[in-house]
């Protein structure tokens, strides 16, 4: 790597919406990002209040029942696609580069087009509600036959996912590239921070497992239109191997949502106990082990298919396996506390409320992994429940908490700490007050994904929609709050927190347009 | 008291004022009168029982794991706070602890495997079964065929429309009613096959303990050996389309000489 000096460099600095536009710079992509990801954020959220209002009563008060199954397929895609996927290449965009000493990412054009295929694919995704015959309605999951039955909406949502599929492909190969290529010299493998460990195995994750969804949803598309029988059984075709390839990437995607979470909380807790992470190495190998675990593991999505005895009691076993990687990760992160000199700020209440309301999750994950019990549990709200602990109690807050962590840096003032603790605490509550009920109404027998219900679920689910307005209502402090830090606040420091540990806190706050472009030396 | 309380959210006039006053009745009915069930439904099958007792055993395997952990967890975000004067230690590693708690857990799950395993070898096992009956999916019904004695209906939601749109009151076992019953004789092991002719399905009877995906192209097999007679409900568990909700399954558990009797009945019927 050559080090060009700072005087000679080329500035190409467009203002207005060009700035936004034509951006090559890793901070501006890594801010369009954050906001586009907020924006999906708020859409399928508001998508969740409308399946929650129908919820609240039995009964059909609301929506009707194709319109609430457009509701739940439309949320999650947007959820997962829209918001938890690209919150993390944000994340990714300002702070790899910031992290490793490098001057941008690798491949500044290839990030300008993977960010502005996602407006456009979203937008895709969304007029497919105003389609004859509605939006996608089969679930996130797509399963045909349900889904060759749908109008052209569920064409417009499978090229949706194809495009934001490419530009997740180029985001992680752009941050494989980085990652590789550009640390600063003496920044040896086992010496990068943990956020961007995460990173790299996950963004190996996405170049494998984005392709396998890409080739499910292309034979879904010939299956609808083109007269093959892939998954039609009249024709010869199976409908379970639509389920196998579907997850076959679904399960990789739900480490994809989660490792670099956990990278966040490894960078957050050692900052806030003033003592370094607990056990690096095997932090290092045990995402590695979990990353790998992700492709073997596959079929414990769908233990009723009816596979064959040998078959469950692999996927049982494989699925089993994970809880060891992964609660060496959660033992790692409380001994990093053990012992520290800790302060309670936003992002390490996040950070604890990561790492508590991810492993209630975790619990259930391993109850579901128990194939004789998951006969119960399957395709019932327990898993919903699960899913949600996972992918908000993890995900969700580790990427809150990333944004009150990293602020500071990237506007150059502090966040309001009152507003933050009453958003932290505002959606624990909510969280907990949504999903918590869920596990109960699974367990006695509600199932997943239908409009109406029995009359034994009212009360859990009136609960359940009480909390998911809590918690929708409480986001607008956390927009409220980083507007006003944009706009002004108490002056950050360079180092913003006592116990900063990095490359990024050595820079001023807010970095300047260009960092690092001369290298650091790390020692 | 079900039906009661249900009288009350029920209005014809769908103005908003209606519906925030029935919202409210509701909610203060509901204090009064919850269910709140918080674990499966009383198993009544055999292989049912295996599967409550292994929930139980890995739910609380769990709750003892989340006590522990949390437990240290929460002592030490009070007692290492930097407020109270806690100074940090310099350890970053130790060898032996994480190798201790590799292998704790390694434990832990070989043995909730074992009883797993063992579980589930029974419940595949559908050999040696004195009856099968044929379930079919549709669109959104189902089909039962009793194979080995030449009976064939098809079973749907009998729930009046009014109810679901709250016109009517709605009655105590809303959305898990039909029309024709599902009867099948208690000891004896009934091997039941899944299909299904346009989507996929799933039939799932919560107190029988098993729940297995129709498949149009596939043929599932489950079993249930019932030990109690009674009226068990259940629902289609795998989204089918619009409907879903709404195709419920009621099994009838009668003693062996009343099948017999309501077999005859079919017959001639």
């Amino acid at each position: 790597m050559t080090a060009t000096t700072a005087d000679h460099h080329d500035d190409h600095h467009p203002t207005g919406i060009k700035r936004w536009l034509f951006s090559t710079n890793h901070k501006d992509i890594g801010t369009l990002y954050l906001w586009f990801s907020f924006v999906m954020f708020i859409v399928g959220g508001l998508m969740a209040l409308v399946i929650r209002s129908e919820l609240f009563m039995p009964g059909l008060q609301v929506v009707d029942p194709h319109f609430f199954n457009q509701m739940t397929t439309v949320h999650a895609l947007v959820m997962l696609f829209g918001a938890a996927m690209p919150v993390f290449v944000g994340l990714a965009n300002w702070q790899l580069p910031l992290m490793i000493g490098a001057p941008d990412m690798a491949l500044p054009r290839l990030n300008n087009w993977s960010f502005w295929l996602l407006p456009p694919a979203a937008t895709l995704l969304l007029i497919s509600l105003f389609m004859p015959g509605g939006a996608p309605a089969a679930g996130w999951t797509i399963y045909p036959p349900l889904s060759v039955q749908g109008g052209m909406g569920v064409d417009f949502g499978i090229l949706a996912l194809h495009m934001m599929g490419i530009s997740s492909i180029m985001g992680s190969i752009n941050i494989i590239a980085t990652v590789m290529n550009m640390r600063a010299p003496g920044m040896t493998l086992l010496k990068m921070p943990m956020f961007v460990w995460t990173w790299l195995i996950t963004g190996f994750l996405l170049v494998t497992a984005i392709p396998v969804l890409a080739g499910a949803i292309t034979m879904l598309l010939t299956d609808r239109h083109f007269g093959t029988h892939f998954f039609d059984p009249a024709g010869g075709g199976d409908p379970v191997m639509f389920q196998h390839i579907f997850w076959f990437f679904g399960h990789p995607e739900v480490y994809i949502l989660i490792l670099p979470a956990f990278g966040v909380v490894s960078q957050i807790i050692p900052t806030f106990a003033r003592k370094p992470l607990f056990g690096y190495t095997s932090m290092v190998f045990a995402t590695a082990t979990i990353a790998f675990l992700s492709y073997i593991v596959w079929a414990h999505h769908m233990f009723t298919v009816g596979m064959p005895l040998t078959g469950e009691l692999y996927f049982m076993y494989a699925t089993m396996l994970i809880a060891i990687p992964t609660g060496v990760k959660i033992f790692n992160w409380v001994a990093t506390m053990w012992r520290g000199s800790m302060t309670y700020e936003t992002p390490m209440l996040y950070a604890i409320g990561m790492v508590f309301l991810f492993t209630i999750g975790g619990f259930s994950g391993l109850m579901l992994a128990v194939v004789p019990a998951d006969f119960q549990y399957h395709d019932t709200y327990f898993v919903v429940a699960h899913f949600h602990y996972v992918i908000f109690g993890g995900t969700i807050l580790g990427a809150l908490g990333a944004v009150y962590f990293w602020l500071p840096k990237w506007t150059g003032h502090m966040y309001n700490e009152t507003l933050g603790k009453w958003h932290f605490w505002l959606t624990v509550i909510g969280m907990n007050l949504t999903f918590f009920p869920q596990h109960f109404l699974g367990l006695a027998g509600m199932p997943r994904r239908i409009p109406d219900y029995a009359l034994q679920f009212t009360e859990f689910n009136m609960m359940s929609t009480v909390g998911a307005f809590l918690l929708g209502f409480s986001q607008i402090l956390f927009l409220t709050n980083v507007l006003r830090t944009i706009k002004g606040g108490e002056k950050a420091s360079d180092r913003v927190w006592e116990g900063s540990e990095g490359l990024e806190w050595t820079l001023p706050s807010p970095p300047p347009y260009h960092t690092f472009v001369t290298p650091p030396q790390v020692k | 008291m079900m039906l009661n309380r249900r009288r009350q959210t029920a209005g014809r006039v769908p103005d908003i004022a209606a519906r925030i006053a029935a919202v409210a009745a509701a909610l203060y009915a509901s204090v009064g009168h919850a269910e709140w069930a918080l674990n499966f439904q009383k198993p009544v099958t055999t292989i049912g029982h295996v599967q409550y007792d292994l929930h139980m055993l890995i739910l609380w395997v769990c709750c003892v794991i989340f006590v522990v952990v949390f437990g240290v967890m929460f002592y030490s975000l009070f007692a290492h706070r930097k407020s109270k004067g806690s100074t940090p230690a310099k350890f970053s590693h130790s060898t032996k602890a994480e190798v201790i708690w590799t292998i704790i857990p390694i434990v832990i799950l070989v043995t909730m495997a074992i009883p797993s395993t063992q579980a589930l070898i029974r419940m595949e096992d559908t050999t040696a079964s004195d009856m099968t009956l044929k379930v079919t999916g549709y669109q959104w019904k189902w089909r039962y065929e009793y194979l080995d004695h030449d009976v064939d209906f098809y079973s749907t939601l009998s729930t009046p429309r009014a109810q679901i749109e709250g016109t009517e009151p709605k009655g105590e076992n809303y959305l898990l009613e039909v029309d024709n019953h599902v009867v099948l004789p208690v000891g004896k092991k009934v091997r039941i096959l899944l299909t299904a002719a346009d989507v996929i399905h799933a039939w799932w009877v919560p107190a029988l303990g098993t729940k297995k995906d129709a498949i149009p192209g596939y043929v599932n097999e489950i079993w249930v050996y019932i030990e109690e007679p009674g009226t068990y409900r259940g629902q289609c568990a795998e989204l089918c389309g619009k409907d879903h909700g709404y195709m419920p399954i009621v099994v009838d558990a009668v003693s062996e000489e009343e099948f017999d009797a309501w077999v005859a009945g079919q017959k001639s019927g």
